[in-house]
């Protein structure tokens, strides 16, 4: 029985898709089009019921948030692949306080640019460039404070690679490719090179050859 | 070793550690943090915790941030002692981050930004945006219409036990219960919410809490 992840064009899918990966774990991917409107079908809803992707199901057991799929994936292949939640409870701790400032601080700015600047002329509105503004500003004080971390620490949850630091990828990605704002990641030393680090990991190499985004 | 929690104790954030901590009979003392003169972004605060939020924790050598984070560290400390936080597997942890990614994503923008423009910036002697109010409110019903599905088919967001994924509402639904201008009726409206709600505002830790506060 292999997990089924829905929507794998889009960023946060891309979360799961790449920590199945780093633990070795099958998957198979079953298309969600937003742009269509798919993710309101009462039959996904039914699923997800905020209509939002991405979805997993493995066998009977269905969960949805990426970052609590991630989580589970993580810890239930603790034994195989790339170990993502640190050694220890106190390292697992660094981890969620740096997965939980991803959620919070980095992807609302990041989110709003991608929509802003990827997704409106397909979703048929003018894009808003006092909030695009507004989402950089945000997003360049948190990558200050990324900086300071990450002169400090090679990971942000320490000296390990973990599911803090993958859960920045997809959305990241969008940020240096199709939006054009790769200087905000290259004009920090230290983010620039943590950038480089977990982007070239063969594991986001293949999450972007498998499910390439709409763009 | 006594935990250290810095922010103030009638904070919501802050709020969510102190009921994960009396739930799991953790001795802690609140650090209080001045919201109201900026004292959180301060020099020696942002030491603690850079984007200048609370709360914090220190113990011993341990500092983290991120309330999510916080009470996840705890429950899975002390897994052995009181309720079981993170439900009775895997699976059922898996649950719990679910719904406390539900929480985070789709409950907590709305209720901040409704607080921020009924209460909060009227305080402060500034019109509230009520055209964003309302459309938050409206957005908020969706929210609780779902809740109301889920808590007709379960006791408790993650399952038939209390978890993280109920007391991380604690807070937020307290003050729409009290301080926050007729929002009552988004819980006591919906039978299986407001049965809910009863159930978890009545648990002792959480009466504890309110006495700290002082409500």
């Amino acid at each position: 029985m292999v997990v089924k992840v829905y929507g794998p064009a889009y960023a946060s899918p891309k979360r799961v898709l790449v920590c199945l990966i780093e633990k070795e774990v099958e998957f198979e991917t079953a298309p969600i089009d937003l742009l269509k409107g798919e993710h309101k079908d009462p039959d996904y809803l039914k699923l997800q019921p905020f209509g939002t992707v991405p979805v997993t199901q493995d066998g009977d057991y269905i969960l949805y948030e990426s970052r609590a799929i991630i989580r589970y994936y993580a810890e239930k292949y603790k034994s195989q692949g790339t170990d993502l939640l640190g050694n220890t409870i106190e390292e697992r701790g660094q981890v969620e306080n740096w997965l939980e400032v991803e959620a919070h601080s980095y992807n609302p700015p990041i989110y709003t640019l991608t929509l802003q600047i990827l997704f409106s002329s397909k979703l048929g509105f003018t894009p808003d460039q006092n909030l695009i503004k507004e989402s950089e500003e945000k997003l360049s004080k948190v990558l200050d404070v990324y900086e300071e971390r990450l002169s400090k620490s090679k990971y942000l949850a320490g000296d390990f690679f973990s599911l803090a630091d993958l859960s920045h990828l997809p959305f990241t990605q969008y940020l240096v490719g199709p939006m054009g704002k790769e200087d905000m990641i290259r004009s920090r030393k230290h983010v620039s090179a943590w950038w480089d680090d977990i982007s070239n990991r063969p594991s986001w190499q293949k999450v972007l050859q498998l499910c390439p985004p709409p763009f | 070793m006594v935990v250290k929690v810095y922010g103030p104790v009638r904070a919501a954030c802050p709020q969510g550690v102190l009921a994960c901590l009396l739930e799991k009979d953790v001795e802690f003392e609140i650090v209080h943090v001045d919201l109201d003169s900026g004292e959180q972004k301060k020099p020696h605060f942002l030491l603690r915790q850079p984007f200048g939020q609370v709360p914090a924790i220190e113990d011993g050598d341990l500092k983290l941030f991120e309330s999510r984070a916080i009470i996840r560290y705890y429950a899975a400390k002390y897994e052995d002692r009181g309720p079981k936080l993170l439900g009775k597997s895997l699976e059922e942890r898996a649950v719990v981050d679910q719904w406390v990614e539900v929480e985070a994503h789709n409950f907590n923008d709305l209720f901040y930004t409704l607080v921020l423009q009924l209460v909060i910036l009227p305080r402060m002697g500034q019109p509230g945006d009520l055209a964003l109010a309302r459309s938050c409110e409206q957005k908020l019903e969706k929210v609780f219409d779902i809740y109301e599905q889920r808590l007709s088919n379960s006791t408790y967001l993650a399952g038939d036990s209390f978890t993280l994924a109920d007391l991380t509402h604690l807070p937020a639904i307290r003050y729409l219960m009290t301080d926050a201008g007729g929002l009552a009726h988004l819980v006591t409206q919906r039978k299986h919410v407001n049965a809910w709600w009863q159930a978890i505002s009545t648990r002792s830790a959480w009466k504890k809490l309110m006495n700290l506060a002082n409500y």
